[in-house]
């Protein structure tokens, strides 16, 4: 029973990067309806920020923040740049600029720290916690996790630019015509998540290490969680996010085994689809021919 | 019609031509061109001409490598026994993926398929498989010898049966989709709602378009599996289905000619790259992706057969 616990609140734990992660891949959605191949490589890039920050001798919260505060400067680049030009093209367009884009990150993270896996410091003390459950990083960053996931419900919710925001992915034409500017409303979405995406990434780095391709799986599971959720609600996603962190765990640890751990996210991805394509919190969508 | 024949015949002459002078490890990437552009073809039927993306078709390619390479190490079974041997496991495998699919929009089964890529090396690796997978250590098969005593090497021997095949390959392909069912997939992709009023079964259509289309996927697996003589899990990753879609994509999605065009990309490409550095196939193949989806997103082969349209439209003048 106690190796249940055990695992029940170590998959809340990782529960809380899948639902930062699905958090942004949300965001992202709703004002676009495109889904962020990058999310998981640009979170990983963001790390390595932070591990260079770091290195040249700052503290590490002042590293962190200002990770965070180049990572949206990046986002918002991105939207600019890139994704302005494909905002109503056809799927496959979307689909290849994104899937180009992680390549490109994907490499320019290889070149710039090289391959070689890296070790990256956590700001929490390592002693078990909570009687045993619980080592300190995980208690401490899921208190981040929380910590980021209530301050944007609280942006989206009770300031006068989350509510522009929101008005601007519900309804572009009207927000525009009311004087929301959209455009920025988006760009402004995409350097979010990518805030929200490196405060993931430098959570979960002490735990896996930290080498280019570290957010691959982790992506795949914030897929999952966000699907589980119910892809145009945010609310959703993160509650997804925790119970694909807790399956997850509880699945590796007494159903498939740690090696098929990848196969279990694509299980619940599949079964999602095909059973509740809204998933549990999403609308359903009609459209007229 | 008549020109686009000619084109083919030329192709084709160009293709046999290299077998009296290139060396062995020349006609062994040839040969990976012809792999990959059955690969690619595949992937062209489903994404390009039928409309549903697939990020995942590294896994089909896998599935029909594993299927060679397990038939020949297992049961010394002859090598060309296993190509219609794996393109029916590929074709039924990719009709169980095709099902879910169907319930699927665009994005979706770009994301589930991409799960598929990324999930597939895992399975490969599991402990359950092993006696016949090899685990991580894979299988390694023999290289097939010319048969009746002909003067061939085994190189030279390999490419000409990889490209007997990749005619036929082609050759059906471009009856398939210039026919009826093309014309469906088409319809398909175009407006699903305006094709199933035509008394198109959708549901049919397009779970027999993804058999069909793995089933070529995993041809192009097992000849690929037979010109490397080895497979591993770990050369099935994420980024070979990465690969085919960048191929894909630089020939130009529905256009079947274009196909070699991206197989000829994929094969040379990180090869030049790679001399630069460890992260430049990836950088090149992004920034190629990026380029081609603002400045050419018909790819390659849509903006060859363009200029040729021109071209025969000022020469009848």
């Amino acid at each position: 029973m106690e190796g249940f616990i055990h695992q029940v609140i170590s998959g809340i734990a990782t529960g809380g990067i899948y639902a930062s992660v699905a958090l942004a891949l949300v965001m992202i959605y709703q004002a676009t309806h495109h889904v962020n191949f990058a999310q998981g490589e640009m979170a990983t890039f963001s790390t390595y920020i932070t591990l260079t920050l770091i290195n040249i001798g700052l503290p590490y919260w002042v590293a962190f923040l200002g990770a965070v505060a180049i990572s949206f400067v990046i986002g918002v680049a991105i939207e600019r740049l890139l994704m302005r030009p494909v905002a109503n093209a056809p799927v496959l367009t979307s689909v290849g600029v994104f899937v180009g884009l992680l390549l490109i990150v994907n490499s320019v993270t290889g070149w710039m720290f090289d391959y070689t896996i890296k070790q990256f410091p956590s700001p929490f003390s390592g002693k078990p916690m909570l009687g045993g459950f619980l080592s300190g990083h995980e208690l401490g960053s899921t208190g981040v996790t929380l910590a980021v996931l209530i301050s944007v419900y609280l942006f989206f919710k009770h300031t006068r630019l989350g509510l522009a925001m929101r008005a601007a992915a519900f309804n572009p034409v009207s927000s525009r015509l009311v004087g929301v500017r959209v455009g920025w409303m988006l760009a402004l979405g995409w350097g979010l998540a990518a805030a929200i995406g490196s405060v993931a990434g430098c959570m979960v780095a002490p735990i896996v290490f930290l080498d280019p391709n570290m957010m691959s799986g982790i992506l795949l599971y914030a897929f999952a969680g966000a699907l589980l959720g119910g892809i145009d609600s945010p609310l959703g996603a993160v509650l997804g996010g925790f119970m694909v962190g807790v399956i997850e765990n509880l699945g590796g640890a007494y159903v498939v085994g740690t090696e098929l751990k990848l196969t279990l996210a694509l299980i619940i991805i599949i079964s999602v689809l095909t059973l509740k394509p809204s998933g549990l919190m999403g609308r359903k969508v009609y459209s007229r021919v | 019609m008549r020109a686009s024949w000619l084109i083919a015949i030329l192709v084709l002459i160009a293709a046999i031509w290299p077998v009296a002078t290139f060396s062995g490890y020349h006609l062994f990437q040839l040969t990976m061109v012809v792999v990959y552009a059955i690969a690619i073809l595949g992937l062209a039927i489903l994404t390009g001409i039928n409309g549903q993306i697939s990020l995942g078709h590294g896994a089909f390619y896998a599935i029909g490598a594993y299927t060679t390479a397990i038939l020949m190490a297992s049961w010394d079974v002859p090598y060309w026994v296993t190509l219609p041997v794996s393109a029916v496991v590929c074709a039924g495998v990719g009709f169980l993926v095709g099902l879910p699919a169907l319930r699927l929009g665009g994005l979706y089964l770009a994301l589930t398929t991409f799960a598929l890529a990324v999930a597939i090396p895992q399975v490969l690796k599991h402990k359950a498989f092993e006696t016949w997978t090899g685990g991580v250590q894979g299988l390694v098969i023999d290289k097939p010898e010319a048969p009746f005593d002909l003067p061939l090497t085994s190189d030279q021997w390999l490419y000409l049966f990889s490209l007997f095949v990749g005619v036929i390959m082609y050759a059906l392909a471009v009856n398939l989709t210039q026919g009826r069912i093309g014309r469906a997939m088409r319809a398909v992709r175009d407006h699903a709602v305006a094709a199933e009023a035509m008394g198109i079964n959708l549901a049919m259509l397009k779970t027999r378009t993804f058999a069909v289309s793995a089933m070529y996927t995993g041809v192009a697996g097992s000849l690929g599996a037979i010109a490397v003589a080895f497979v591993a899990p770990d050369s099935f990753s994420v980024f070979l289905s990465i690969t085919f879609f960048v191929g894909l994509v630089a020939g130009g999605a529905a256009s079947i000619g274009g196909t070699i065009i991206g197989a000829i990309f994929i094969e040379f490409v990180p090869n030049l790259a790679d001399k630069v550095s460890k992260a430049a196939p990836g950088a090149v193949y992004g920034v190629i992706l990026i380029v081609m989806m603002f400045l050419m997103p018909k790819g390659a082969g849509g903006f060859v057969a363009d200029m040729w349209r021109k071209l025969v439209k000022a020469g009848g003048r």
